[in-house]
């Protein structure tokens, strides 16, 4: 390979490709190739056999992991950009600035490959453009999600590309797309606002199918706030685990100062996490649902929301006053964990309720190693990314 | 029994996948699933859908839509309208005689609840009260306002003037949010085919009724226990019935307002809940999705004014603290 060729310089970091290689093989990166083989078996296999044989989706369960999982988890989780974006590009919250560049990137990533992981589970996929231009159900919320989707996917892509013109070395574009950004910012509330908490409506049209701690006329807010708590407390992990990963991108970091900013993020995620708790009390109250709380399903939901709400909420509260970053971490894990179990309840579990457990959904070996291939590539390609643009510093 | 079901499915189905596939990669599969749900290719609906596009384009105008009226006190469980669903809707069958005799055997197709999937439109269960069975069909209640007309992202259903509810295969991307939606969990989806899966339903027999003809399952059935008809008619039926021995129903016509009303109504003697119905409000499902949608459009139009009205004042607020053009440009430039 030519010495400073695109290739060597943009994409192997400057090395030839066998220093490239050698420089990745590391166990890691075996893990992961593992992982991306059996989860492309899978995907070859659903395509060519179809759902029946690749899933355990039945027509009781038409909705399994790849909807749970790749789709509502997905958007939450892919929620920073939405959360710290916002803070510091519309609000002017300058200190997190070194927060928004990666927390977009990972929103970008985020919906992209939900988006992929989808394909998937469409049974006829090769129509998915229909809902943009061809048919139109006006009345439906998957519509609204659908176009929303969309939009912000492009959305993502503007406020990213100052990074990928940068890299590119194309300063005049890089100047016009950061002239678009905040606009784009600006629609990028409105939009991804109105997608989750759209996705928390999908199940508003099952009011006798989710079980009645979960569904509640509040279920779309619901989805939309705890997207926010997700959001943020993505953005704590992210950047812990990138604070590790890529120390060495990261030019003069003060520890201190990262620290004493995860600490202002946690005093937003608890002022959130108690919005949230308030309106889930009241659901309760509104609903006169106590009684369910004694039952298998109660405890589920008291596990849920006392285990990965309440009690990272007083986690939070005594690290902002111990000033402790490292137990805001654990806290945001701890959150983001709770809102993965919420999607599963509100989708799988505490769906079809009056159904054993012996007869409910559970996923097939490729489900999983498909929705872990989907994960696999979101880091693989954001770890790319990262090494290459300017998304840290 | 349960047990024996699921060791037969089990070899059926691993058979069948090791000729279709020639390998034995299967995961935990709830193995007691009916064979049914290995239709494929199913051209009822699509035959249907076509029908109603070619009437619709003639725009021929009816009065009031029409109904079925399902007297469960009447059904005697010989499954003979099932027969001839499949039959009339080319789904696999078997011969008649296999369905009749099913009420009397021990094991029976009765011992678990079925629902309907892509090869079988209507199925009759068995619940027992009393010791005393009574048997229930279920098929597409065809909605008066249809839950997945509304879940629908890309239109692909259609409630006709005469009382069906329609699905068009060849807009269909598969999502599978109709079954979702439907309070009775009738739509059923064709899992096993690989490229060009669609969702089945009962049709209500529209190339049926278009011709003036019962539908197969009503025409077939020698209990009596369905009547068809206009829907006004048939509700009357159904009160004249109620009225005449109130001993004998139960005063409740299931479907007359249950999610804003069905094109197919039940009657019986004891309580719905009892015999696998779901308990329904009133309201009809599109009327929620609906007034979301709503809330969520004004609610953006709303957000937009203030968030636009941020926007400009961040601009100018840059452009005045000198040089950067955007909130956005970097920090790399300092």
């Amino acid at each position: 390979m030519r010495e400073g060729s695109f290739l060597r310089e943009k994409i192997f970091l400057g090395m030839s490709f066998k220093e490239y290689l050698k420089n990745h093989a590391t166990i890691w990166n075996f893990i992961a190739l593992i992982i991306l083989a059996l989860s492309f078996f899978s995907m070859a296999y659903r395509l060519l056999y179809g759902l029946g044989p690749a899933t355990n989706l039945s027509d009781t369960y038409p909705w399994g992991l790849w909807i749970s999982f790749d789709i509502l988890v997905g958007i939450a989780l892919a929620a920073p950009g939405l959360t710290v974006g916002t803070a510091v590009y519309l609000f002017g919250m300058k200190d997190y600035k070194h927060f928004a560049k990666p927390a977009i990137l990972s929103s970008l990533l985020g919906y992209i490959f939900a988006v992929f992981a989808l394909m998937f589970d469409l049974g006829r996929y090769y129509r998915v453009f229909y809902v943009i231009g061809w048919s139109w159900g006006l009345d439906s919320i998957l519509f609204l999600i659908a176009w929303h989707f969309f939009l912000y996917i492009i959305i993502c892509l503007i406020e990213w590309s100052p990074s990928l013109f940068e890299w590119l070395g194309k300063d005049r574009l890089k100047e016009f797309f950061s002239k678009l950004g905040i606009w784009a910012t600006v629609f990028g509330v409105i939009i991804a606002g109105g997608h989750q908490s759209a996705l928390g409506g999908l199940f508003l049209v099952a009011p006798t199918k989710v079980h009645p701690l979960w569904y509640s006329a509040l279920l779309p807010l619901f989805f939309l706030i705890s997207a926010i708590f997700a959001g943020i407390s993505m953005v704590i992990i992210e950047s812990t685990i990138s604070h590790k990963v890529f120390k060495e991108k990261i030019m003069n970091f003060k520890e201190n100062e990262f620290n004493l900013k995860t600490i202002g993020l946690a005093k937003a995620l608890v002022a959130v996490l108690f919005v949230y708790l308030l309106l889930k009390i009241l659901d309760l109250a509104h609903y006169d649902n106590w009684h369910y709380l004694v039952t298998l399903y109660g405890y589920i939901y008291l596990f849920e929301i006392i285990g990965f709400v309440f009690i990272p909420a007083l986690i939070l509260i005594n690290s902002i006053k111990m000033g402790n970053a490292r137990h805001v971490r654990i806290a945001a894990f701890l959150v983001a964990f709770g809102v993965i179990l919420n999607r599963f309840n509100v989708s799988l579990i505490a769906y079809n309720w009056y159904i054993p457990f012996s007869e409910k959904y559970y996923p097939t070996w490729m489900e999983v190693s498909l929705s872990l291939g989907v994960v696999t590539l979101i880091v693989l390609f954001y770890r790319f990314i990262v090494r290459r643009m300017a998304i840290l510093n | 029994m349960e047990k024996d079901r699921k060791d037969m499915d089990r070899r059926d189905f691993l058979k069948k996948a090791l000729t279709v596939t020639g390998l034995t990669l299967i995961g935990g599969k709830a193995f007691a699933e009916p064979s049914s749900i290995y239709s494929t290719g199913n051209i009822a609906n699509r035959k249907n859908w076509e029908k109603y596009e070619k009437m619709k384009a003639s725009g021929i105008k009816l009065e009031d839509s029409y109904a079925v009226l399902v007297d469960l006190t009447r059904c005697i469980g010989c499954r003979r309208c099932e027969w001839a669903c499949n039959e009339w809707n080319k789904n696999p069958n078997k011969p008649l005689k296999d369905f009749e005799e099913s009420k009397d055997q021990k094991p029976s197709i009765f011992d678990r609840v079925r629902r309907t999937h892509a090869g079988e439109f209507t199925v009759v269960n068995r619940f027992y009260q009393n010791n005393t069975p009574f048997y229930v069909k279920k098929q597409c209640m065809h909605c008066l306002e249809p839950a997945c007309l509304s879940a629908c992202f890309v239109n692909a259903f259609s409630k006709t003037e005469q009382g069906a509810v329609l699905y068009n295969p060849s807009l269909c991307i598969g999502c599978r949010y109709c079954m979702i939606a439907c309070p009775f969990d009738i739509p059923a989806y064709e899992y096993y085919d690989p490229i060009t899966p669609q969702i089945t339903k009962c049709t209500m027999c529209f190339d049926r009724v278009t011709e003036g003809k019962l539908p197969a399952c009503v025409e077939i059935c020698t209990a009596d226990a369905m009547n068809f008809g206009k829907r006004s008619e048939i509700l009357q039926l159904a009160y004249e019935r109620i009225n005449n021995n109130p001993q004998r129903y139960i005063h409740h016509v299931y479907g007359e307002h249950e999610v804003g009303g069905t094109s197919w109504l039940y009657l019986s003697s004891i309580p719905f809940e009892n015999l696998g119905f779901p308990k329904l409000d009133k309201i009809a499902i599109p009327k929620i999705s609906k007034s979301f949608l709503f809330t969520v459009k004004v609610l953006e139009i709303i957000a937009a004014a203030p968030l636009v009205w941020g926007a400009y004042y961040m601009i100018s607020k840059n452009k005045k603290s000198g040089g950067d053009s955007s909130a956005k440009t970097h920090d790399d430039k300092k």
